[in-house]
């Protein structure tokens, strides 16, 4: 599969809470052959240090060749990006790795909690594109620590199904955690779960649905430094034995695949 | 050799390396550019001087747990743990890739025991497609108390012999350091009949989390590179270039053709890229590129008259 190296002008800049911002960038080349559950790596900036890129889902893609990141500042990296100006330009490298491998006739249910919100936008829309049954639209769980990190988003993917938010201070839908909504909630039959967040909750999520016999696939994270196949930095233990990497194994797996490391 | 062809429409930019020819200083350093086929599709692979794959060991290795990187101020932190498919895999899976492309493949080869490089180069020799080996003494010797090679000249000395004794290919022997005197283990390697040195491999470095108080590497300790070491392996390749006859390839934080430049002068006849190449894929041919244009602006024959030509005094 084809990646770009693209110098790419920033559009637009949202902040969502304190930590939790929304980039939009015009990449062409990398929205017009990114899949969801797909990553780019992003050079924060021009100079050695930070040296290396960092890793993002693709939040959304658009068919003006824009795509869209939604990141938590975690560190000098993000601190960095989370400072940048509309028109500036920075360099993005993908699409890389392994997306989701959804079936859009069936049902699905997204889980994304904290910055695992990123990839669900991209993926709810193309399930939704792609079902020609719009009635039976995806369930998706959001779960945030407080109001503001949801409430833009939401809006975005009520376009594609009923969302389902929980909060970790109770300030918008389930007062707790997204977990609790899932194993609450009555799946339907055949729906395959897509989740995406904190090591905890994707562990939480797989032991639910290996209990109740659903199809269950995760977008891991990882340090990584070149995002291809390179480094071998970003590998994690795999059921099979040895080690899986993320960057050209995943960052989508079945979640059978993974060992946790919890 | 049509790889080597490249060179002829602009300025000269061919080097010897020994009796290994590059059509230009450049090459790729090893574990930090695949097997040459990931980079394929990014950049124009034809370009390079030349392409060192990743360390290759007698059996394969699962490499260590993670995490396996940090960064750290203008570098990174590693501990792969030599992960590799072993080299009777790489010659089966690898090579018939490698051996297709039309410019000189140098396997980078790295073992436990003397026994263990010896049967590595042995394994190699008519292996079609390979140039040179480059030979990683950084490892531990384990039946010396896991005190590495490349830290004691007579044992790397030891390994240079061992890998010579079999090898049908020019050898390069990586350097460490990691040690007191660089000259004199340079030194040593040279008289065990080493056709040619490489320098430097990482530097062993720490990094530990707050949040966790623990160190930010499942194996404590890893190889420090990128620029930020470019001082140190510059200042090394001027020392190692001025004790010893071989030719001396460069290696450390480069990232730009006025890094590569700087080390010519220095004494390096040619110059690997790593680090760089996991933050530009396309790197090495922007450097080569930026050697030719320097080599033409400066109205020099070849880029060969900048090898050691640092003016002293």
């Amino acid at each position: 599969m084809a990646q770009y190296q693209e110098n790419a002008t920033v559009t637009r800049v949202e902040q969502f809470s304190a930590e939790t911002f929304r980039l939009t960038l015009q990449a062409p080349q990398i929205a017009g052959d990114a899949q969801p559950g797909q990553f780019v790596m992003v050079r924060t900036g021009q100079g050695k240090d930070p040296l290396l890129r960092r890793p993002f889902s693709l939040h959304q893609t658009f068919s003006d060749g824009g795509v869209q990141l939604y990141f938590k500042v975690v560190g000098r990296g993000t601190e960095i990006l989370s400072r940048s100006l509309v028109g500036e330009r920075l360099s993005l490298f993908g699409p890389l790795g392994r997306g989701f491998r959804y079936r859009p006739e069936q049902p699905a249910v997204l889980i994304g909690g904290g910055l695992g919100i990123a990839p669900m936008l991209f993926l709810a829309r193309e399930i939704s594109r792609q079902n020609s049954s719009p009635a039976s639209g995806c369930q998706v769980l959001l779960g945030a620590r407080q109001k503001g990190e949801l409430a833009v988003v939401m809006e975005d993917f009520a376009q594609y199904g009923s969302v389902h938010p929980a909060t970790d201070d109770g300030s918008l839908g389930h007062h707790g955690l997204i977990t609790e909504v899932l194993f609450s909630l009555p799946l339907p039959a055949a729906a395959t779960v897509y989740a995406c967040g904190p090591e905890g909750m994707l562990a939480a999520v797989a032991g639910h649905c290996r209990r109740h016999g659903f199809p269950c696939q995760v977008s891991v994270e990882s340090v990584m430094a070149c995002g291809m196949g390179a480094c071998l930095g970003c590998n994690r233990p795999a059921s099979a034995g040895g080690y899986t990497h993320v960057c050209l194994d995943g960052p989508v797996y079945d979640a059978e695949e993974l060992l946790w490391m919890v | 050799m049509d790889g080597l062809s490249s060179g002829q429409n602009g300025p000269d930019l061919r080097v010897d390396i020994g009796s290994l020819v590059l059509a230009n200083p450049v090459l790729t350093a090893s574990g930090t550019f695949g097997y040459a086929r990931e980079f394929a599709q990014l950049m124009d692979l034809h370009c390079l001087g030349g392409v060192i794959v990743k360390g290759i060991s007698l059996h394969p290795r699962a490499g260590n747990p993670p995490p396996r990187i940090v960064e750290t101020a203008c570098g990174m932190l590693n501990a792969i743990g030599l992960q590799n498919v072993g080299v009777d895999r790489f010659i089966t899976e690898k090579m018939p890739y490698l051996e297709g492309l039309r410019v000189p493949v140098v396997v980078n080869i790295l073992g436990d025991t003397l026994d263990e490089y010896a049967e590595i180069t042995a394994r190699l020799a008519g292996v079609p497609g390979v140039a040179a080996i480059e030979v990683n003494i950084s490892c531990p010797n384990v039946k010396s108390g896991g005190v590495a090679f490349g830290t004691d000249p007579a044992m790397a000395a030891a390994v240079t012999k061992a890998v010579k004794g079999r090898a049908a290919v020019p050898v390069m022997v990586k350097l460490s350091p990691n040690v007191t005197d660089i000259t004199t283990i340079a030194r040593a390697v040279e008289e065990a009949g080493a056709d040619s040195l490489s320098l430097i491999n990482t530097l062993i470095g720490m990094a530990i989390d707050l949040k966790s108080r623990r160190p930010a590497l499942a194996n404590v300790i890893g190889g420090l590179s990128g620029p930020a070491i470019k001082p140190v392996a510059l200042r090394m390749v001027f020392q190692v270039a001025r004790a010893v006859k071989i030719p001396v390839v460069g290696i450390g934080g480069i990232d730009s053709a006025e890094d590569a430049l700087e080390f010519l002068l220095a004494g390096a006849t040619a110059v690997q890229i790593g680090t760089a190449n996991f933050i530009n894929p396309r790197v090495s041919e922007e450097v080569v590129a930026g050697i030719a244009r320097y080599v033409q602006e400066e109205n020099l024959s070849s880029v060969r008259e900048l090898i050691g030509a640092v003016r002293l005094g």
